[in-house]
């Protein structure tokens, strides 16, 4: 953004906006986590596609896990992007209140999320789904489900914090229709997770 | 030049409303595909592409608008693929053990 700009040329370095970068550092730097955080998951998916590849007797996770618990999630996590475009939407038109309705509306879809997650996991748990024990089959299965659903639920903790501190922010009047560089950036998070989650309920759910 | 992307960004008016649509549709016929009560019988490797087909451009219009990565400089969109690419390449490198 242009103040990165501003404090660049004012210590005479390099000016934040090349041909090749993007008009904020900041955002570079969430894109460049992204990336690494994308690696993390990717591997743990890869990891569990070679382990059910070669595993004799994997289960069918339809008949295993709850799928109109996790598709209701899927569609609470694309809402609470929806509100999380809605909210950056609304302070680039300089709209402080709307900003953080939407910011704690998009927390509240996140809340609920890890809510149901919680719920779900209980429910399997009981039904004797363990990280190492699983009577429906291979035992992997269990081992990469938690491992795979739950660093993806930490994300989502991550992400209500990192929102709710974006939100009290909002609040206070720090962001405005010239300031909501940080807004962006959060979101970028955000939408990560929600990125995710659309592909783990899709391998690990669906397939 | 500051003042030039911050009009570009606002120039971008996205119809969030419909990349929500397409997102739910996507959803519910992946369900439909995925659950046995919903679909008779039909060949895994089928089922397995059109998830697959279905889940990246579910990813995709998340990348591309909620993310912006359409209206980014191409060295987002670079920083982006790497991590695809590589997942890819690791998948490949351990199929001839199976």
């Amino acid at each position: 953004m242009s103040e990165a700009a501003a404090v660049d040329h004012a210590h005479g370095v390099e000016p934040a906006e090349t041909p090749l970068t993007p008009e904020s550092w900041g955002k570079l730097g969430m894109w460049v986590f992204l990336a690494g955080d994308a690696m993390s998951f990717g591997t743990l998916l890869a990891g569990y596609a070679i382990m059910r590849g070669n595993s004799a007797n994997w289960p069918n996770p339809t008949e295993v896990l709850g799928i109109s618990l996790t598709a209701f999630m899927t569609f609470l996590l694309i809402c609470s992007s929806v509100t999380m475009v809605k909210g950056l939407d609304a302070i680039k038109r300089g709209d402080q209140d709307g900003l953080v309705k939407y910011m704690w509306l998009t927390v509240g879809g996140g809340l609920i999320f890890l809510g149901l997650q919680a719920y779900e996991w209980t429910h399997l748990i009981n039904l004797g789904l363990g990280l190492a024990a699983n009577k429906w089959g291979d035992s992997l299965f269990g081992t990469t489900f938690y491992i795979i659903t739950g660093f993806h639920g930490m994300h989502v903790t991550g992400g209500v914090i990192y929102l709710a501190v974006i939100a009290i922010r909002g609040k206070k009047g720090v962001y405005s229709a010239t300031n909501w560089n940080e807004v962006e950036i959060a979101g970028l998070y955000w939408h990560f997770v929600d990125l995710v989650w659309i592909l783990v309920f899709t391998f690990i759910y669906l397939l | 030049m500051a003042s030039e992307s911050h009009a570009q960004h606002d120039d971008h008016h996205v119809n969030y409303m419909a990349i929500f649509w397409w997102l739910l549709a996507l959803t519910i016929l992946e369900v439909l595909a995925g659950i046995p009560e919903a679909s008779p019988a039909y060949p895994q490797l089928l089922k397995g592409a059109l998830l697959v087909i279905m889940a990246v451009a579910k990813a995709a219009l998340v990348g591309l608008y909620f993310m912006h990565l359409k209206f980014e400089k191409l060295t987002l969109g670079f920083i982006a693929m790497i991590p695809l690419v590589l997942c890819v390449f690791v998948v490949l490198m351990v199929l001839p053990d199976f």
